[in-house]
């Protein structure tokens, strides 16, 4: 037993606090906005240059203007604001995104984070990752613990070209949460069904 | 001075040379400069360099150009939707440097603003900073990113008055602003131009000072990632 794609965005979702401006990556990271809290009040970026990200539209109300950093069409909300990619980065550097909640390839346990290469395999580039991890104010991981081949993804240290240098605060896994703290990681809970010893069994990183 | 051009090639006369920078808005699809794209295409242009988010697809924005084999070095943060962009790149034929999203954005705006060079935390400890300038503020460490400064900037805006002020639609503004503001000369394609004035002077994205040629047309604007949810 370990969380599904659903339950990890609906673990994640619980990181999220009123009042604050989040930047939702691809992938999972994305299925975090269907959890957020009744009543409590987020603001989705969309590092292309927007502020209160609303849902995809619906058949025929698709806006070739109107897309999210994934490039997907999307909608606009009564909050919404549209800016420039200079401005949206400055306020992803200048540190008014409370937090971003972004896939990874690798993290290690000094909170290296190692997602948009692969060396010999095709190389699509970092887009904004490399400026969100640098600048947001916490950067929450969500990923799978283990490869497909069954290797720990949570590493002593990242052996992919690193999207930024200890930059991670939290990880959130199938298996579990675990924080980066002094000396290496430290598990807030398990998995519904996972225990201390398989989460410690499955993470090659130092478990505190 | 007349602004106003009749089509794509007759903004681009006397402006394009082989070898050139060239500052291009948009991100992915949205709010590309499709009209002139299309012109420097049939204009034979050679050994360009881009400064652009990313490549376009194979065979819309920035991607026609690499078809004809126009395109030397891309200057962008993201480009993994173009099979021809990376046959060329694995086949040595393209170079590609690539930026974070928010340094490229800096670096043009910079570039415009008379700033030849910033700190930026971005991307430090990782291959971007390597042999750039490391600086301590404050007990963190920055690099040094150049300011850009492009031979031509072109982009897509919603509508235009005669003057060059323009105004953006949603989130076609993304790379436009600043990558008009780079440019020594600017020429912006717009779906609209309207009468001076009326598009009141505290609505403008971006004077007119930052832009020398404008031309009115017909966008596709092809979206990448049809995206619906279900009523």
């Amino acid at each position: 037993m370990a969380w599904d794609r659903n339950q990890m965005a609906e673990r994640a979702a619980q990181e999220l606090q009123d009042g604050w401006y989040v930047n939702l990556g691809i992938g999972i990271p994305t299925l975090v906005s269907n959890y957020i809290p009744e009543g409590m009040d987020v603001t989705l970026q969309s590092e292309n240059g927007m502020l209160g990200m609303g849902a995809f539209p619906i058949d025929g109300e698709e806006d070739a203007d109107l897309i999210n950093a994934g490039k997907q069409t999307i909608t606009e909300l009564e909050r919404t604001s549209y800016f420039d990619s200079a401005m949206s980065f400055g306020m992803i550097r200048g540190g008014k995104i409370a937090m971003a909640i972004l896939g990874a390839m690798e993290v290690a346990e000094n909170g290296d984070l190692a997602n948009w290469m692969i060396p010999g395999k095709l190389v699509k580039g970092m887009g904004g990752a490399m400026d969100l991890v640098a600048g947001v104010g916490r950067v929450v991981v969500v990923m799978d613990h283990t490869s497909k081949h069954g290797d720990s993804k949570v590493l002593k240290e990242c052996t992919l070209p690193l999207t930024g240098k200890a930059v991670v605060d939290r990880i959130i896994t199938n298996l579990g949460v675990l924080d980066v703290v002094e000396g290496g990681l430290k598990i807030v809970e398990c998995a519904d069904g996972v225990t201390e010893e398989e989460l410690r069994a499955a993470t090659e990183a130092t478990v505190i | 001075m007349k602004k106003i051009y009749g089509s794509a090639a007759e903004a681009l006369e006397g402006v394009l040379h082989d070898g050139m920078l060239i500052a291009a808005g948009g991100f992915g699809l949205c709010g590309i400069p499709e009209l002139l794209l299309n012109a420097i295409r049939d204009a034979g242009t050679k050994d360009l360099t881009f400064a652009s988010n990313n490549a376009g697809v194979d065979d819309f924005g920035i991607g026609i150009l690499l078809q004809t084999k126009q395109v030397k070095k891309m200057i962008s943060s993201y480009v993994g939707e173009n099979k021809e962009f990376m046959r060329q790149y694995l086949g040595g034929e393209l170079e590609l440097e690539f930026n974070p999203q928010g340094t490229l954005a800096e670096r043009m705006r910079a570039g415009g603003a008379g700033i030849p060079g910033f700190y930026t935390k971005t991307g430090v400890g990782t291959v971007i900073a390597d042999g750039k300038e490391h600086k301590d503020f404050d007990g963190e460490t920055y690099i040094l990113e150049r300011g850009i400064v492009a031979d031509l900037a072109i982009v897509k805006a919603w509508k235009a008055d005669d003057t060059g002020n323009l105004v953006f639609r949603k989130t076609a503004r993304n790379f436009n602003p600043p990558a008009a503001m780079c440019g020594k000369i600017c020429i912006a394609e717009v779906e609209e131009i309207v009468p001076r004035g009326s598009l009141g002077g505290d609505a403008i994205h971006l004077p007119g000072i930052y832009v020398h040629r404008i031309i009115q047309g017909d966008h596709e604007k092809r979206i990448e990632q049809r995206t619906v949810r279900t009523a």
